[in-house]
């Protein structure tokens, strides 16, 4: 894992946490939306809330389609879940949701989740990718593979 | 009432996301590592050889369904529940669905990971 590496991780998770809170404002402004009103559901986009966080989650997705492209799903999912600290931070104090203590005891589980993942290899090694020539022979992880 | 809807919308962010990450993963593998494919051949090859996967294609379809599910349940409950609920319920999906589907090795610290984030889903929604 390179620092650059590590930066687009970072990257899918900030845009992640932010692109949500930002899709979660717009969606009270627009009110509850029932099954029924389906198309209501596709004008909610012209909310400028709605659209700035649909921006993010886009920036969220290229960031994550470069991580997926040279680490596993099982390795970038956990490592990137440090977003709901971050999106419990940002629903208390700028959405003025409530966060309860159960609620902060769940993120902290999350967090200890992403600690463990973080620890071992980024990239499960198949005989395909030794042949595949785009690969790049790196050491992956803090811990040599075994 | 409410409940129900809520929880129903979640369901279906995990299934949809789980379906799409999985075929995400799996485009974005065969295109290999895109940071040195970019380096060497630019950006408008990258983008060619990622939309010439049909799986990419599908993930996405997959995803914006999860999209719209996830709009559907946060306009009915509040963002520190929804979101962490239906990503990380998806994560312990896709757990199982790489080990099956793209044959990750999913070690003792991926699954203590899990146990982990699923713990912590079940506190989100006391």
């Amino acid at each position: 894992m390179t620092f650059r590496k590590y930066l687009v991780l970072a990257g899918v998770t900030l845009c992640a946490a932010i692109g949500d809170t930002l899709l979660a404002r717009g969606m009270k402004q627009v009110g509850s939306v029932s099954l029924r009103g389906l198309p209501d559901i596709v004008f909610s986009i012209l909310n400028p809330w709605v659209a700035l966080g649909i921006l993010f989650l886009l920036g969220f997705f290229a960031a994550y389609m470069t991580a997926l492209s040279w680490a596993d799903l099982t390795y970038v999912l956990p490592a990137t879940s440090l977003g709901y600290v971050l999106l419990a931070l940002i629903a208390k104090f700028f959405l003025h949701e409530q966060v309860t203590t159960a609620r902060w005891l769940g993120i902290g589980l999350i967090s200890a989740g992403v600690g463990f993942v973080t620890q071992g290899p980024a990239l499960t090694r198949h005989p395909s990718h030794q042949d595949r020539p785009d690969a790049e022979p790196e050491p992956v992880g803090t811990r040599a593979e075994p | 009432m409410k409940h129900a809807y809520t929880w129903g919308a979640i369901l279906a962010v995990v299934l949809a996301s789980t379906a799409g990450d999985v075929l995400l993963s799996r485009a974005m593998k065969r295109v290999g590592d895109v940071g040195a494919l970019w380096r060497r051949a630019g950006l408008l090859t990258v983008a060619g050889r990622i939309l010439q996967r049909p799986s990419f294609l599908l993930g996405i379809f997959m995803m914006a369904a999860a999209f719209f599910s996830l709009l559907f349940a946060l306009s009915w409950a509040d963002v520190s529940l929804v979101a962490p609920a239906s990503a990380s319920l998806t994560f312990v999906a896709n757990a199982v669905a790489a080990k099956v589907f793209l044959h990750e090795r999913v070690d003792h610290r991926r699954w203590i990971a899990a146990l982990l984030v699923a713990g912590g889903v079940v506190l989100l929604a006391a």
